[in-house]
């Protein structure tokens, strides 16, 4: 669409904002990238996203979209000509939309306790998230994508998080791989996409960074 | 085409309601089966194995979980008439923001109200009171969080409306003090019949909550 003025606001690691640029990508939007300082917030972040004050934001002409997977359906639905997202079956969107609710809940939060907490509390988390990881295979089962032949919105969701699981099985000293083989191919043939692979980060520079965090937070 | 519309269903659950309210709005005609959460059916479990909660819609056999998820369905299957999502691509990012928000922020953290003491319950009926102040403010002068209909965020917030009483019991506040156009709002929405009809009463709610309190060993 000429004249289309899109920004986003976001940051290098998160697995959020990675989902917002592989969104972006696969429609073939032109964007401006502003990368925000979390520690200090830019007026424009405060602005655009007053209630929860994060990223990511699509800000398109002018007017913020905030939450992820939000942004993701509204670029779904705005440039709605190419590569969909999500399927057109309103029962299959109800599912992808379910998988993708499902990895917002899990995935984040408890690979968040992976890194943040040791000992039997950090044991429980790793294999709580392994189970999540597990159910996710069982879903994609032999499908190239969630999506089925093509990526889509449950892809977009969860794997951006493959960037953060070289940090989750540093710190807890853990192989997912040697768990889900079939999701760990899976996310690798995603990495083949130029979409995905221009959008994730490399992990090791994840995993710096989560020490850094870990240092801040006191944790050892 | 044969329409089977189940709702494996719970009268005090806001979720719930939630989904009763979608369904009445679109005039679907369906067959609620209350859940004891105590002694899950097996129809639950195989419905919804990986969360194994209500509400679920099934259509036509197949399952449907996560209440705001059903509604969209039901929006989009029987779209009809009473369209619940604005059909503008940045509206509808608006209306599902605030659904998310709610979904969020009221539940936990009335829980946290109604289920702890000391500090905890302390910090939680502030936060409670700043998120409804937010979200009145967000209402602004609007008939509806919709506008002048009904719509998404209405329906995603309306059945914590026979709550008010729970938290203002339990957590010695005043709700048409701290929040009058809520309440207001609260009172508007009831004018119509499917949330009249769907909604539980505000003293069951309470008492449901009582009980459960009990269960948990909270006093």
């Amino acid at each position: 669409m000429a004249g289309d003025q899109v920004t986003l606001l976001d940051f290098w690691a998160s697995p959020f904002g990675m989902r917002v640029r592989i969104a972006l990508a696969e429609k073939g939007v032109k964007y401006e990238y502003s990368e925000q300082d979390l520690r200090n917030k830019s007026a424009l972040l405060l602005q655009m996203n007053p209630v929860h004050k994060k990223i990511p934001v699509l800000v398109h002409n002018g007017k913020p979209v905030c939450e992820s997977l939000i942004i993701v359906q509204y670029i779904d639905e705005v440039w709605k000509d190419k590569a969909p997202l999500l399927p057109s079956d309103p029962y299959q969107r109800a599912q992808s939309r379910f998988w993708a609710d499902f990895v917002d809940k899990k995935i984040y939060d408890i690979g968040r306790k992976i890194w943040t907490t040791k000992g039997d509390d950090q044991e429980a988390a790793k294999k709580d998230f392994i189970d999540c990881l597990k159910l996710l295979e069982g879903e994609l089962g032999d499908k190239p994508y969630f999506g089925g032949e093509t990526i889509g919105y449950v892809d977009i969701a969860f794997v951006p998080f493959y960037s953060w699981f070289h940090a989750y099985e540093t710190v807890g000293n853990f192989n997912i791989e040697a768990e889900c083989p079939k999701l760990i191919a899976y996310c690798k043939s995603c990495l083949q996409k130029e979409s995905v692979s221009k959008s994730l980060q490399d992990p090791q520079k994840v995993y710096d960074f989560i020490v850094m965090l870990r240092k801040n937070l006191g944790v050892e | 085409m044969a329409n089977e519309v189940v709702l494996l269903d719970l009268k005090v659950s806001p979720f719930a309601a939630r989904v009763r309210i979608a369904l009445e709005e679109k005039g679907i005609k369906y067959e609620s089966r209350e859940e004891d959460l105590s002694n899950k059916s097996s129809v639950l479990l195989k419905m919804n194995p990986v969360h194994q909660q209500i509400p679920v819609l099934i259509h036509n056999g197949r399952p449907i979980c996560e209440s705001m998820i059903i509604v969209q369905y039901i929006d989009e299957v029987w779209n009809h008439k009473s369209p619940l999502l604005p059909s503008d691509p940045y509206r509808r990012a608006h209306a599902r923001f605030w659904a998310d928000y709610i979904d969020k922020k009221i539940y936990p953290i009335g829980r946290n109200l109604w289920a702890s003491k000391g500090e905890i319950k302390e910090s939680s009926k502030k936060d409670l009171i700043e998120c409804f102040k937010i979200l009145e403010r967000e209402l602004g002068d609007k008939p509806y969080f919709g506008g002048e209909t009904f719509g998404y965020v209405d329906l995603a917030l309306v059945p914590f409306y026979s709550f008010f009483y729970t938290f203002e019991t339990l957590g010695n506040l005043s709700m048409v003090a701290e929040c009058p156009k809520l309440v207001e709002w609260g009172e508007k929405c009831l004018e119509k019949e499917s949330v009249s009809n769907t909604l539980s009463d505000q003293q069951k709610v309470y008492e449901a909550i009582l009980q459960i309190k009990k269960e948990l060993g909270v006093e």
